[in-house]
């Protein structure tokens, strides 16, 4: 049987630029073989060195548009504890809170506007009852226990018109080309009219989540209020008005997640339970966690944390080990880079290596998979491949026997009938991260009392001073927690005031690097690999799996090297015609 | 430094800025070319008022919270007040206006503020009412699927649609930095190619305008901006990180109204926009003007909301209306977070404006003549530059 060979290039719904090619089995529509790959990149370290570590913040957040707020903070704390400085309370709960908002923000525009395409079919809907729509979502938000965001037949009526409209007009725009009908998707017509309706109400919700964070930020995406020792915005914190605002706010979003985002996954739990039985997508079943969300002061590495951090093996829930910063290595055996071995992000080198493409047939372009094929690094622990983000956050922390995080995951499968193992799956990736949406939105409210709480009692210290002449001569640091999409680190030396090395290893480098010097795969690549494709033209499946991570390419290739280096060293494939 | 903030001062306090008043006649003139404009797109498949009506009635939206909308934009836009019934009636047609946008050397952030487009509620139904054909980040196909539904907006509206780019372009080494489609077509090949048939290019973020992070020194990927690469069609950049999406917005009413790009500065950023400094509308003017400053983060001075220019403010050399529109539904905006300005929207940010919190903005081998093009603002910049030369020395640029 012969095999076929297919490139998805762009991989649309994601931030940045991924290619996948996979190799399909003709008899069985089994991928057989899959490679990732990143084709686009910037250099965003190289540009840091020489600078003013003090003005990192603000230009590597620009490293990723999407999770900004994480950069920032990560990039901060590095500075921070290379000169051991320790931010005061009010500065500790601000980040909280802002980062909290991003995450719920992330999370949300994630499933509806990125990823529900990939389980809710569009087109569907039209042919729905919008009666069945409201029974539907009073159904799914009862077994969640909670109120519908809507059960009103008229407001399912009204989107089906709107929706009818639009088809009608023969150009759907965004929606247009899409695999609509492909007998990969499971959900039903009135199921799949509830779900495009939370698609546009996320859309506003989103809004109020952008709000929240400007509220702290100043603005929203690259908000600009956080310095090396604390925060600016110490008079959006005094003033009762505006953390009202934030609250409600807050209360909001959390009555859409409860009454909408939550049900809807479990209605995706009952109707993609074959596809989590069978363990589709679930890839490598081994999980890191740097730990987020620092609970108390002092030292952030000593902090009680969120979600607390360690590394979860073959799926194994009865052993965690610790997280130890040391073990982070970056392999380029498959990347676009030259090192003669993985090498720790403290001491980390990027030197650009382009081979380009195998080959140009029909005017396809083929990565030359044998060798290097994408701008991403591989990162190990502890010389092992994991997968990271917020299902990784929800396993470790169910293995830890955190009494939250086990909470809102023993809730979840309960309620669906499903088990743990069910989460190691595409959909378990989706669910996990909206288990976690959850659980930040029940918990930033507390974080705005503690605020409130301690402005009240007089405390306005919002910025720790430090002789920057003094602690700047010769530091190093590194700034480790997580992002929406999980782990992320920043990691710097200073010299004489100035940052003499930078790196950055993040979450999707983690997930998307391709193969390792042994040959093994990334999580993105393990996942894919295996899945059955219903229509072999329209990979739904792979589609499905990638997203459920939650690309973020921008992101992960920040990485290069080319200062000092002569750019006539580089090898441009002739063949591929660049 | 005391000797030179009184220099600063002196210049600082000059208003610069754009006529706002160009006079009855032309005003009139204008708004006559609108209607027989707006005419012309409703013959061609009117959205109707009805449907509109509709529309806003379903997101919760009325009349009067449409019609603040209506002329605060209006305002925005510089427009006077009795351009208001033309702006709500161009509302009508933008789903006439269709829009290619696409991202190169990006970090999405363009694309996550147009998604939380803020501004009064009515800016939230432009994902259904402008014709959005294609946006990587929100669009359903992928691969060829994704491929063929640009082959179609591109043949459906040839020489009609407004091409958004998100990004930098790398044009070092052949290109090779990114790369796109089944193909492999390299960024530069791919904006030629997209720019060919489109009616206008709107370059979105300091990234697509001049360049923005990844141009940075040493630029590692010889990024450029779009009109370093694009030289046969209208251009108009609308740079900041990210550009506020109210003035995305701004850009494309105003083309569905006049059928014509707004007017630009020499730097091709919209006057409406781009035509007064940070520090002319700041709410911390008074404090500058007073010379009461933030000398620390976080001090009294902090507290009572004083001037961060000592902390490294380039409000008073930045072009952009951050503090008349603000950020997310009006909220805030970085000046009122209680940081300084750091130049976003300017060419060569950010190796022009580093140390960012740091009263020297600078670099003094960085080349201005191409930046303040507006008469007064090549005077101030001038000035400005002798009188922190010294400083901006001491702390060693590193920029080449
Ligand atoms: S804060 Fe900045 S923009 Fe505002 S008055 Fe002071 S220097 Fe000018
Ligand atoms: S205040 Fe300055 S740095 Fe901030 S967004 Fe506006 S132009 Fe950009």
């Amino acid at each position: 049987m012969a095999n076929k060979h297919i490139v998805i290039d762009p991989i649309t719904r994601i931030e940045g630029h991924m290619r996948i090619e996979a190799v399909i089995d003709d008899a069985t529509n089994t991928v057989v073989d899959v490679f990732c790959s990143s084709t686009m990149f910037r250099g965003i370290e190289t540009i840091l060195k020489g600078r003013d570590p003090r003005d990192c913040g603000l230009m590597a957040m620009r490293i990723c548009g999407v999770c900004t707020v994480t950069h920032f903070q990560r990039s901060i704390e590095a500075v921070e504890n290379a000169f051991n400085v320790q931010v005061p309370a009010n500065a500790r709960l601000m980040r909280n809170l802002i980062q909290g908002a991003l995450f719920m923000h992330d999370h949300l525009v994630h499933y509806y506007h990125l990823h529900s395409l990939d389980w809710v079919d569009v087109i569907s809907a039209l042919d729905a009852d919008p009666h069945a729509a409201a029974t539907e979502a009073a159904k799914w938000a009862n077994v969640a226990g909670e109120t519908p965001w809507t059960a009103d037949a008229a407001i399912f009526s009204a989107m089906k018109e709107r929706l009818a409209k639009f088809v009608a007009k023969g150009r759907l725009g965004i929606f247009g080309n899409g695999y609509w009908g492909n007998s990969s998707y499971k959900l039903t017509p009135a199921q799949n009219l509830v779900a495009i309706t939370h698609y546009f109400q996320a859309l506003e919700v989103q809004r109020d989540l952008g709000q929240m964070m400007t509220i702290i930020g100043g603005k929203d995406p690259h908000p600009q209020s956080l310095v090396v020792g604390g925060i600016t915005s110490i008079n959006d914190i005094r003033d009762p008005e505006r953390m009202k605002l934030f609250r409600d706010l807050a209360l909001r979003v959390r009555q859409f997640i409860k009454g909408a985002y939550i049900p809807d996954m479990y209605m995706l739990a009952q109707m993609y339970k074959d596809e989590m039985s069978a363990g589709s997508g679930a890839g490598l079943k081994s999980f890191l966690v740097y730990g987020g969300f620092p609970l108390n002061d002092g030292p952030i590495e000593q902090a009680a944390k969120l979600f607390p951090g360690g590394i979860v093996h073959n799926g194994d829930l009865t052993k965690v080990t610790d997280f130890d910063p040391a073990l982070v290595t970056e392999d380029v055996t498959h990347a676009w880079y030259a090192a003669p071995s993985p090498e720790h992000p403290s001491v980390g080198t990027t030197t650009p290596d382009y081979t380009g493409f195998k080959n140009i047939t029909n005017g396809v372009a083929y990565l030359d998979t044998d060798n290097k094929y994408s701008w991403i690094k591989s990162p190990l622990y502890d010389d092992q491949r994991v997968e990271v983000g917020p299902l990784a956050r929800m396993i470790v922390g169910y293995a830890r026997g955190d009494v939250r995080i086990k909470g809102y995951v023993d809730n979840f499968i309960t309620r669906a009938n499903i088990t743990v193992d069910h989460l190691y799956s595409s959909a378990g990736r989706t669910i996990g991260r909206a288990l976690e949406s959850e659980l930040m939105s029940d918990i930033i409210t507390d974080w705005v009392d503690e605020l409130n709480t301690n402005i009240a009692s007089g405390d306005l210290t919002s910025w720790t001073k430090f002789d920057f002449n003094a602690v700047s001569q010769n530091a190093q640091g590194y700034g480790v927690e997580e992002a929406p999409r999980g782990a992320l680190g920043h990691w710097i030396r200073i010299e004489n005031g100035k940052v003499a090395n930078y790196q950055a290893v993040v979450p999707s480098t983690w997930n998307a690097g391709p193969r390792d010097h042994l040959g093994r795969l990334g999580a993105y690549e393990e996942s894919i690999k295996g899945l059955k494709v219903a229509n072999i033209n329209e990979p739904l499946e792979i589609l499905r799996t990638v997203h459920s991570f939650d690309p973020c390419i921008a992101c992960a290739v920040h990485v290069v090297d080319t200062r000092g280096k002569e750019l006539g060293s580089f090898k441009v494939d002739p063949i591929c015609g660049l | 430094m005391e000797k030179d903030l009184a220099i600063q001062k002196s210049i600082f306090s000059k208003i610069s800025g754009i006529d706002t008043n160009k006079g009855d006649d032309f005003y009139e003139d204008l708004y006559k070319r609108c209607e027989e404009r707006i005419d012309a797109l409703q013959a061609v498949n009117p959205f109707t008022e009805d449907e509109l009506e509709e529309v806003l009635v379903e997101e919760g939206y009325n009349r009067r919270d449409f019609m603040k909308w209506v002329s605060a934009t209006t305002a925005m836009l510089m427009l006077p007040g009795f351009f208001e019934p033309l702006v709500a009636k161009t509302v009508q047609v933008l789903n006439r206006v269709p829009v290619i946008w696409i991202n190169l050397q990006d970090c999405a952030g363009n694309s996550e503020a147009f998604l939380r487009t803020d501004g009064p509620t009515v800016d939230e139904l432009i994902l259904e009412i402008i014709s959005l054909e294609f946006h990587e980040l929100l669009m359903a196909p992928s691969g060829e699927h994704a491929e063929q539904q640009l082959e179609n907006a591109m043949t459906t509206f040839k020489n009609e649609y407004l091409l958004f780019v998100e990004g930098a372009i790398p044009t070092a080494e052949n290109g090779i930095y990114g790369t796109i489609g089944t193909s492999g077509e390299t960024y530069v090949d791919h904006l030629v190619r997209l720019s060919a048939d489109a009616k206008a290019i709107v370059a979105v973020g300091t990234c697509a305008t001049f360049g923005g992070i990844p141009a940075a020194a040493p630029n590692p990927t010889g990024a450029r901006g779009v009109m370093d690469i694009v030289s046969n069609k209208p251009i108009v950049n609308i740079p900041a990180c990210p550009a506020n999406p109210a003035n995305m917005l701004g850009v494309i009413l105003l083309y569905a109204m006049t059928g014509e790009l707004p007017e630009l500065d020499s730097l091709l950023r919209p006057k409406f926009a781009f035509g007064y400094r940070i520090h002319d509308a700041c709410e911390r003017r008074v404090h500058f003007d007073a010379g009461e400053y933030v000398e620390e983060w976080g001090d009294a001075s902090a507290q009572a909301g004083h001037c961060l220019y000592k902390m490294g403010c380039k409000g008073p050399v930045t072009f952009n209306n951050c503090p008349t529109v603000k950020y997310n539904r009006g909220t805030s905006w970085p000046v009122a977070a209680g940081h300084g300005c750091i130049g976003c929207s300017e060419p060569g940010f950010f190796d022009k404006f580093d140390r960012f919190e740091a009263p020297t903005p600078f670099n003094p081998n960085y080349n201005p003549a191409s930046d303040f093009q507006i008469a007064a603002g090549i005077g101030l910049f001038a000035a400005y530059k002798t009188a922190t030369q010294e400083e901006s020395a001491q702390e060693g640029y590193h920029g080449e």
